[in-house]
């Protein structure tokens, strides 16, 4: 496989590009793997690529019923932070800002990690002290946040609007700075060159339709649209598609599968510095580095599978973002798309094993799962190659949902007094 | 000399009419009518704008919706400009400010430029492979400078003043396009009565109709019909004509998006105007008759400004009086391009040569242009062009059996262009419609509809004049049909003129060039060439998904509306896969870009979010209180008094309270009548508390859980007959509670005699609160006897306050201290509160606020839900075990409460905290440990919760949540800060009055 | 948006008027406390979440506030049936055909 470079890029400019190969291979199934993974988004991808590169665990198939990083990982808004609240999601999300560091090096693939900082922004007293209990909890595990004031904010974000005169005024924000941003893509493509490189079988246009149990119960392969392909452990990371997946294993998921919007405006110069979140009026946005405005919407009421939700939901958000930042009213939506994203009753991910011995499972990201895809794939691989939890994801079982043990990052947006 | 590439005479301008505008700052003159590309054309002026990767020149390409190149930004006042327009679609009025847009220092010379010189290294993909070393450069020197060399126009900076607003609508047939088709569908439909919508994204509706100039429909000149169908339709009271509105998503359900531009063509705005409008549109049927749209075709150097679309030239020619070069040359496929040569060279312009790929085109048609003088090629390919702002000459190749062989030169300085005809099948995809590859037209086509749509006219593949208004009738009449049960004919319209488009040809033209040094170009924005989209299947992106995600072609903000099909053939051939094996990139919402404006309509400040006001909000305004948001609702925080800050009004407010009297609006309260035979045992069910025995005239502290176990709610509960408890909720937590409780009684126990109604608006809430709270009230309270062994601490009455205003008095406290809240209608709430008030003034009390209330409240070790608990607190974690009815075989929440986790030793527990030094003020949120300086990593014991200046305990107090914390009383733990630990004990929760004797005073 | 049909109402409203509310048929168990913690979790929390046809929860909560259950496709969002609480779940298995999107083969 050739490497990324300047120089190879020069190299290869010299006999105008006709030297390049395919970043990946297009293999035909094999009769059967040591461990299939279902679902070829960057969760999966970066699963295969540390399974092989950490584990060597080689002898490894990516199933994916379309096209590989179709899902939600080529669909959201790509913000990258890990300033959540409770032990273990810091833990979790932290250990994937460990690895977005040097991940365009690992992977001699350039996804454009951009630690231009996220903002989470307070309009409310209830907002300040849940932000400032998360920037006190975040500073005891060395997770980076700072709390700003509203002044200190502008300063950060030109264009915010700190006036009186909006619904909600900015009270403050908490800041992580070395959250950001990468060009998600790249992030799919980048662990699929790098886990077909260990010889890891990507499979294209495979779409799984049962689960085979041996005798014992064990998982003993996938019926796919190719054909039946025999494996000793199964990976589940199918994101919003993870319940049906489970349910040919006869698994319940805690799970709903709920439509998630985003937009982006047309491209201008560079205006926007930053990300900028805020819960309380529901607007997310950065600028991408092709000068779109990117933001993210929330989710529809109901389950849905058509990736497509309603008006009302991108309408609130716009309006949210004309609140805060009201030059940009002049600005046009370009796009507007949906994602079908797996929601669990906490809010967090189930990250482990399953009642079904060889069965694994990662889903219920939610609407924000992007910024754990390095974390999510390689504590992930551990628990396959291991037939065990890495410390990191063993409080994120499924089992949680029977002893109480939530770990609720809703509760952060708890009940407003 | 202006206007040089006027016409003598036609066009659908008003040439009495000049028009001054400015582009880049020189002042230029069109006429009324113009677009700012005709206008540019007229004088001559083709370089508009820079393409976004290799700040490559670029001409004006379309005269429609899905120009790539002319974007350009326009400006009202300073910093409030609109980027990104299309020069094809922006009206000119009289002081226009137009600029150019990507290029530094001018749109002449522009530095970025150089990224064209190095445009054999800035391939597809090419950012993937470097800027990777070293690692800092990337956010330091690398993503600065792509950021800046990418981006179109300026983004505004001033604050938009402008008002949009907003319309929902219903009718039974929409149609979005106004051509031939969607007017024919339009009569049609309005003849059986049906209310129709019809809108059209352009400044005139007529679509092609505008430039037929050769066509007759109903044996009259195409303009001539189009004008007496337009006034037909207008007269119809029942028909809604959407000019400058263009249908931009189709929803589920028929639920039709549009967005009208309402004044941005006027000079002068009638200030009385919004801007923009969006419209929300629930139709019955839709009819989509949204045309076609000329494709391009794909040779070396396609992009230079000059080139044009052949149909867009006669567009120019016929409807605008503009020639779009001196010496044009036309290079086609398609018959249509025969049209634009015959109507330019009608109009005066000089066609150099019709250069057709096909060996054998119409003959007719041939015959046409030569008797014309036109010198007519065929098998002949464009093969480049030369010129770099704007285009000198065309090469021209002759094809033979594949390949090419150079045919000379061609002195022009314009070039039309047709490769075919894209039906545009946007709305139709967009409401999830299916498409069907036509292998004989090159083309997708509608297929079979998902939702109430049909597609009519050249959309749908329908060519011709005469079958697309045929086509247009069917579809107005069926969509009729459908939607109103009412069947009719449709409309039968003779026409004759208005060629089909014959001939296409899709991906990149043959030439005799070097294949290495030349570009043609897929998507113009984005400055995708062939070679991108093979460089792409070569590395192995053989998804349609993947080419366009790794070249960005049909990226741009004309969304592949003229590369995605020429793309998807290269590819195909590349992949050497049919086209519909290759797929189709999915079309989506907008059509056209949208203004952030226009889709928030009028949600802006106070419309953004209802403002929820009590009826003493007035009262608190104006003695100066500050105000804080709880959910909707606009708070009293506190009243200071001569400059006060927060903290010095809180002390005093505290202390009035606890010495004397306080007043406070509590009317943001929830409230909730519950009334039925069963009401106290659905309470029983839905709170933890027993409710069975409680008599009434009581009132009872409820503790409320979700069903996982976790504390939601509280408030106080009045019985006030058997049948009929007043309970209260958390200011936040009404609605939410509400639902909760009408889950349960209409899902679960539909057999329970019960009946909820939320009375939060039904009551305002004056509490009065301190030792002389009886004193403050009494002389106002006409029949409620208010000695404590009448109605002590916990009970209430129903009566009457200030002769004859109903109360419900309750005597109850979140202070400490003996009180009262007197719950009277909102209409009287003002009036009582004043009466109240000047009893409390006289009696040396206060009016305070919410902050003063959290004070109060934590003294006693209260719990506000959603401070000290987050959702995941239990009511033992909370020391409430005794709200929890221990006889109760079940509620809402109690089976959750046994799971493992939830009796779990080393749960967070519900403390108070001191600080060691007496003085330290904990911040809330701060976390608390064993040790001083703890490990990093170290899980903390627990978190803040709340922490006020006592003015009681006469030093700060805090609650915190802390692991196995009553087992801790009396240990020194740690609350580490930035700047250094803070010391703290831990103690009971209560500072004030543990006993409770306060209240019974 | 959605176009929604309130059984009781027997309107057509949009979708604004309507609360979702889950899942139906799930009911509350008669005597949660002899349920082992498997049984409660999978109440409390394991749901179908079906590709297809859902019987599901609306509540009318800004018109007549009542709960009713709809079956509706989650692949084309197409209602197939309301009816009122308590009423069986319809014999209605099979969706009509699903809009799959040809450009992208979801």
């Amino acid at each position: 496989m050739t490497r990324f470079s300047f120089w190879e890029l020069a190299r290869k400019a010299l006999n105008a590009h006709q030297d390049w190969g395919d970043q990946w291979r297009k293999p035909e199934p094999k009769p059967a793997y040591d461990v299939l993974i279902i679902g070829a988004g960057g969760h999966g991808l970066a699963t295969a690529y540390y399974l092989a590169r950490e584990h060597g665990v080689t002898n490894v198939a990516v199933l994916e019923k379309g096209w590989l990083g179709g899902g939600n990982t080529g669909r959201n808004t790509t913000i990258v932070r890990s300033n959540y609240l409770w032990e273990e999601s810091e833990a979790l999300y932290d250990h994937a800002m460990d690895l977005w560091q040097d991940l365009s090096q690992e992977l001699n693939y350039n996804v454009m990690y951009s630690a231009r900082g996220v903002m989470m922004l307070a309009h409310t007293v209830h907002d300040i002290q849940v932000f400032k209990r998360h920037v006190h909890a975040n500073r005891l595990a060395g997770v980076q946040n700072e709390w700003l004031t509203a002044e200190e904010a502008k300063a950060f974000c030109p264009p915010l609007n700190i006036g009186k005169n909006i619904r909600y005024p900015v009270l403050g924000a908490a800041l992580q700075r070395k959250g950001g941003v990468a060009r998600h893509d790249a992030v799919a493509w980048g662990y699929a060159r790098g886990a077909d490189k260990y010889g890891v079988d990507i499979i294209q246009n495979c779409a799984v339709t049962g689960i085979r149990r041996n005798a014992d119960g064990l998982v003993a392969g996938v019926e796919t649209s190719r054909g039946f392909i025999g494996a000793k452990k199964v990976g589940v990371v199918a994101a919003g598609h993870t319940s049906t997946v489970m349910d040919m294993a006869g698994v319940r998921m805690p799970l709903e599968s709920n439509p998630l919007q985003a937009l982006v405006s047309e491209p201008v110069k560079p205006c926007f510095p930053c990300v900028v979140m805020s819960n309380t009026v529901h607007a997310y946005v950065s600028q991408s580095d092709k000068g779109e405005l990117v933001i993210g919407a929330g989710t529809d009421q109901y389950v849905s599978y058509s990736q497509t939700g309603g008006l009302q939901i991108t309408t609130h958000t716009v309006d949210a973002i004309c609140e805060l930042f009201p030059m940009f009213r002049r600005m046009r939506m370009l796009r507007n798309w949906g994602g079908i994203v797996d929601v669990t009753p906490d809010r967090s991910p189930i990250i482990g094993k399953t009642p079904v011995p060889g069965l694994f499972v990662n889903c219920g990201w939610g609407t924000g799962g992007f910024k754990a895809t390095p974390g999510s794939g390689h504590v992930f691989a551990h628990t396959i190659a291991r037939d065990d939890p890495h410390p990191i994801n063993a409080p994120f079982t499924l089992d949680r949902f029977r002893t109480g043990r939530l770990i609720d990052e809703a509760a952060a947006a708890a009940v407003a007094h | 000399m202006t206007q040089i590439r006027r016409t003598r005479s036609g066009g659908r301008i008003d040439r009495s009419q000049p028009v001054r505008f400015t582009f880049d700052g020189r002042e230029l003159t069109g006429f009324a009518g113009d677009t700012l590309a005709s206008a540019l054309l007229a004088n001559d002026e083709h370089l508009v704008g820079r393409s976004f990767k290799y700040h490559r020149p670029r001409g004006i390409l379309t005269a429609g919706s899905e120009e790539p190149n002319a974007l350009v930004g326009v400006t009202r006042s300073p910093g409030s400009g609109t980027p990104n327009l299309r020069a094809t679609q922006v009206e000119l009025h009289e002081g226009l400010s137009a600029r150019s847009q990507n290029r530094f220092p001018s749109l002449g010379f522009d530095i970025g430029a150089v990224n064209d010189l190095l445009s054999p290294l800035f391939v597809a993909g090419f950012y993937y492979k470097t800027f990777m070393w070293p690692k800092s450069f990337w956010n330091r020197v690398y993503e600065p400078f792509i950021r800046a060399a990418a981006g179109l126009g300026v983004a505004p900076t001033a604050p938009d003043r402008d008002r949009y607003a907003n319309r929902y609508a219903h009718c039974d047939v929409l149609i979005a396009g106004a051509g031939p088709a969607g007017i024919a569908a339009a009569l049609s439909a309005a003849e059986v009565g049906a209310r129709v919508i019809l809108a059209d994204e352009q400044a005139e509706m007529g679509g092609a109709l505008l430039h037929e100039t050769g066509a007759t429909v109903e044996r009259q000149p195409a303009d001539r019909w189009l004008e007496a169908a337009l006034a037909e339709l207008a007269a119809n009271p029942r028909v809604t004509l959407l000019l400058r509105t263009t249908a931009f998503g189709y929803f589920n359900h028929n639920y039709i998006a549009l967005g009208e531009r309402v004044t941005d063509h006027l000079a002068v705005p009638d200030p009385d105007l919004p801007r923009e409008r969006l419209w929300q549109v629930r139709a019955r049927q839709v009819v989509i008759a949204a045309g076609s749209i000329e494709r391009p075709l794909v040779f070396p150097e396609n992009d230079r400004p000059g080139v044009m679309l052949a149909e867009a030239g006669r567009i120019y020619a016929n409807r605008y009086g503009v020639l779009p070069g001196r010496s044009i040359a036309v290079a086609t496929a398609c018959d249509t391009a025969y049209r634009a040569a015959l109507d330019i060279h009608a109009a005066g312009g000089s066609i150099a040569v019709i250069a057709d790929l096909r060996e054998r085109p119409d003959e007719a048609l041939v015959a046409e242009a030569r008797a014309a003088g036109i010198r007519v090629e065929t098998s002949c390919v464009v093969t480049g062009v030369l010129g770099r702002k704007r285009v000198r000459s065309v090469l021209l190749g002759r094809l033979r059996s594949g390949s090419v062989t150079a045919a000379g030169t061609v002195n022009a300085d314009c070039l039309l262009m047709s490769g075919g005809w894209t039906p545009n099948v946007s709305l139709h995809s967009q409401s999830r419609g299916k498409l069907v590859w036509d292998a004989e037209r090159g083309a997708y086509l509608p297929g079979a509809a998902v939702q109430a749509e049909r597609s009519a006219g050249s959309c749908a593949g329908v060519d011709g004049l005469a079958a697309v208004l045929a086509d247009g009738a069917h579809a107005g009449a069926e969509a009729a049909r459908e939607a109103t049960g009412t069947a009719h004919a449709p409309r039968q319209i003779v026409a004759e003129g208005g060629e089909a488009g014959i001939g296409w040809v899709l991906g990149a033209l043959p030439h005799d060039r070097d294949a290495a040094r030349v570009r043609a170009f897929v998507d113009y924005q984005n400055d995708v060439t062939a070679k991108d989209v093979k460089l792409a299947v070569r590395e192995g992106m053989h998804s349609i998904e993947h080419i366009k995600r790794y070249t960005t072609t049909g990226m741009a903000t004309d969304q592949g509306r003229l590369s995605n099909m020429n793309a998807l053939s290269i590819a195909s051939t590349a992949l050497n896969r049919p086209v519909p094996e290759v797929g189709l990139t999915t079309f989506r919402q907008p059509y056209t870009p949208v203004s952030f404006g226009t889709l928030a309509t009028t949600s802006r400040g106070d419309l953004f979010d209802p403002v929820r006001k009590t009826p003493i909000h007035g009262w608190a305004a104006g003695q100066g209180a500050a105000f804080e948001d709880v959910s909707l609702w606009k708070r009293a925080w506190y009243f200071p008094r001569g400059g006060e800050d927060m903290h010095r009004a809180v002390e005093r407010e505290c202390r009035t309270v606890r010495e004397s009297v306080g007043l406070f609006d509590a009317s943001t309260l929830g409230k909730i009548e519950v009334v039925g035979p069963d009401a106290a045992e659905f309470l029983n069910r839905i709170y933890t508390n027993p409710w069975l025995k409680l008599g009434p005239g009581r009132l009872r502290y409820g503790l409320m859980l979700n069903e996982a176990g976790f504390i939601m709610d509280d408030g106080v509960v009045g019985r006030l007959a058997e049948d009929r408890f007043h309970v209260t909720t958390t200011t936040g937590g009404a609605p939410r509670v509400l639902a909760h409780m009408e889950d349960y009684l209409q899902t679960e126990w539909p057999d329970l005699k019960v009946w909820l109604t939320s009375t939060t608006e039904q009551w305002a809430v004056i509490a009065v609160q301190g030792p002389k709270a009886r004193e403050a009230i009494a002389p106002l309270v006409d029949d409620i006897d208010l000695a404590t062994e009448a109605l002590p601490h916990m009970s209430m009455r129903e009566g009457h306050v200030m002769g004859g205003i109903p109360c419900r008095l309750f005597r109850m406290s979140f202070t400490g201290e003996a009180g009262y809240e007197l719950n009277v209608p909102p209409s009287r709430a003002r009036e009582v509160w004043e009466a109240v008030w000047a009893n409390v003034e006289k009696l040396g009390g206060c009016a305070y606020g919410t902050e003063t209330m959290h004070v109060l409240r934590a003294e006693k070790g209260y719990i506000i839900v959603g401070q000290e608990t987050d959702g995941t607190v239990t009511p033992d974690d909370v020391g409430m075990s005794w709200a929890i009815g221990k006889k109760k075989r079940d509620f809402v929440g109690m089976r959750s409460l046994a799971r493992p986790d939830l009796v779990a030793e080393g749960r967070k527990q519900l403390v108070g905290l001191l600080t060691r030094d007496g003085t330290a003020l904990l911040e809330e949120g701060a976390q608390i440990t064993r040790e001083a300086v703890p490990a990093l990593k170290t899980p903390a014991l627990g978190h803040v919760t709340s922490s006020y200046v006592s003015p009681a305990a006469g030093r700060p107090i805090a609650l915190a949540m802390i692991a196995d914390g009553r087992a801790r009383m009396g240990e020194t733990l740690h609350v580490p800060m930035p700047e250094g630990a803070i010391t703290v004990e831990v103690v009971p929760p209560v500072f004030v009055d543990p006993e409770g004797a306060r209240l019974n005073v | 948006m959605l176009l929604i049909q309130c059984p009781y109402c027997a309107v057509e409203r949009p979708e604004l008027e309507f609360r979702y509310g889950g899942e139906a048929h799930i009911a509350r168990p008669e005597s949660p406390s002899e349920l082992t913690d498997e049984q409660w979790a999978d109440f409390l929390y394991m749901r179908s979440n079906p590709k297809g046809v859902m019987a599901e929860r609306w509540r009318h909560v800004h018109g007549c506030g009542r709960f009713f259950n709809a079956l509706r496709d989650t692949v084309s969002d197409r209602f197939l049936a309301v009816y009122k609480a308590g009423e069986p779940r319809p014999a209605i298995e099979v969706s009509a055909p699903a809009a799959p999107n040809k450009e992208t083969g979801r």
